[in-house]
């Protein structure tokens, strides 16, 4: 179930952030300011373009911070992909990074790759992995391969319980199955053009720890119990934002989190932010500094955020939007789209 | 017990040196940190091993730590469940296994 299909209270965005600001910690901004960044967070030049295409899943996952699901249908609309192409087009960005939802849904995904790779972008596809398993995708990988697509695929751990308790029944033997169709595409073989990058986030309300560690162990019991191999593992934190938040909420637990995000902030994490260099497309074209923020809806500290009318030097100009789920990327070693920060 | 087990305790541990014998506490926290770290075992194997020590000894502030730290570097509740199941067999099996004094104990008196 969607919280909007429950019509969950903190399936509006207003009341998560609400919820969030009722918690008796330091606003995120004076933590930034005490590790020297009195100006606040300044932008690097735009690295990566990640696209959200949308909201619709065929998981319905416990802890999305997208609330998405089969229900949801919130679609990229062709003149905000078209937007997109023309901005690939500028070269203004080296990675166009695909989000949802399941991306692969989109009818416009495999074009948007095919250009961007065709324009020497390097290319993301953020998967469930159960979505090529599904009908009309299962072609996916031998796509993936031919445009040198990098798959970040979650997975919440390498063995069954944590994984269906977290997606669903049989979403794990699903998940080995597509490992499998990749594995056999040439991904998670150590080629530069086939990289397998599995996503591990924890299972409950605690902090990940020892990346390097934890990817050994998967890498021996992936290939043990099922001969699958991958590149590399990310592990990133669960952001107290739409369904997490909810779950929290519901045990009482919302504060003690928090406060554990707080206790644990490593300013180190701050100059390797992805909100520095990422332009976060929502759907409707809003553009946001980071996904965590387009579901709060939070949009880009400028006058027009929207992908349609986006003026490079004033978004140079502007000031990373800080607020206090940000907590979450900053804690322990970080958390981005791409792992640990430090 | 409670006036005995404060949660706080467990936070406030690191600093047990400041009430004296410092030189001690800090030599024995420098250790305690060289254990945990990955080395022959990983550290999920370490925080387990510590997860079922804690059960044996009965520990509410360790039970608490490693059921954390097991969590953390990705032990799922099958492993968690297990490891305190190899403490129970071995402190079951350590309570039985004295059987066999009690058997060569009444055996010496004729009674076997």
């Amino acid at each position: 179930m969607t919280l909007r299909s429950e019509q969950h209270p903190l399936q509006d965005p207003q009341a998560q952030r609400a919820r969030l600001e009722a918690v008796a910690v330091a606003p995120f901004a004076d933590a930034v300011a005490r590790a020297g960044w009195t100006h606040g967070l300044t932008p690097r030049p735009p690295r990566v373009l990640q696209l959200n295409l949308g909201k619709r899943c065929n998981l319905h996952c416990r802890h999305c911070h997208v609330d998405a699901g089969p229900d949801r249908e919130e679609v990229m609309s062709d003149e905000v992909v078209d937007a997109a192409l023309r901005w690939i087009d500028r070269g203004a960005f080296a990675t166009v990074d695909l989000t949802g939802g399941a991306p692969e849904l989109h009818p416009r995904f495999r074009e948007i790759i095919a250009h961007a790779a065709a324009r020497g972008c390097h290319t993301i596809d953020r998967c469930n992995l159960t979505i090529l398993r599904a009908a009309r995708h299962t072609d996916l990988p031998a796509f993936f391969a031919e445009h040198g697509v990098e798959v970040v695929a979650s997975l919440p751990h390498w063995r069954r319980p944590n994984t269906d308790r977290q997606r669903g029944d049989g979403v794990y033997d699903a998940s080995i199955a597509a490992l499998k169709a990749l594995n056999a595409a040439g991904y998670g073989r150590g080629a530069p053009r086939a990289v397998l990058t599995l996503v591990h986030n924890p299972a409950g309300a605690f902090l990940p720890a020892g990346e390097a560690a934890m990817a050994r162990e998967w890498k021996a019991g992936l290939m043990r119990e099922h001969g699958v191999t991958f590149d590399r593992l990310i592990a990133l934190n669960n952001l107290p934002v739409s369904r997490f938040l909810a779950d929290l909420d519901a045990r009482g637990d919302v504060d003690r989190y928090l406060g554990l995000l707080v206790d644990a902030f490593n300013p180190a994490t701050l100059p390797g932010l992805m909100c520095r260099d990422t332009w976060s497309v929502g759907w409707d074209g809003t553009l946001y500094d980071c996904d965590f923020h387009q579901m709060l809806e939070r949009p880009m500290a400028t006058a027009r955020p929207d992908l349609r009318h986006a003026d490079l030097d004033a978004l140079a100009a502007r000031r990373v939007v800080l607020a206090q789920h940000c907590y979450g990327c900053t804690a322990g070693a970080g958390s981005s789209c791409g792992g640990a920060l430090a | 017990m409670a006036d005995y087990y404060k949660q706080a305790h467990l936070q406030d541990f690191g600093r047990i040196g400041e009430a004296g014998s410092k030189a001690l506490a800090d030599k024995f926290f420098a250790y305690y940190g060289a254990v945990f770290e990955d080395g022959a075992l990983s550290e999920r194997e370490k925080a387990l091993i510590a997860l079922a020590v804690a059960h044996a000894v009965q520990c509410p502030y360790c039970i608490d730590a490693y059921t954390d730290a097991s969590l953390r570097r990705g032990a799922d509740m099958d492993q968690i469940t297990e490891a305190i199941h190899v403490a129970t067999a071995i402190k079951g099996g350590a309570a039985l296994v004295h059987g066999m004094q009690a058997i060569d104990a009444a055996r010496a008196k004729g009674a076997l």
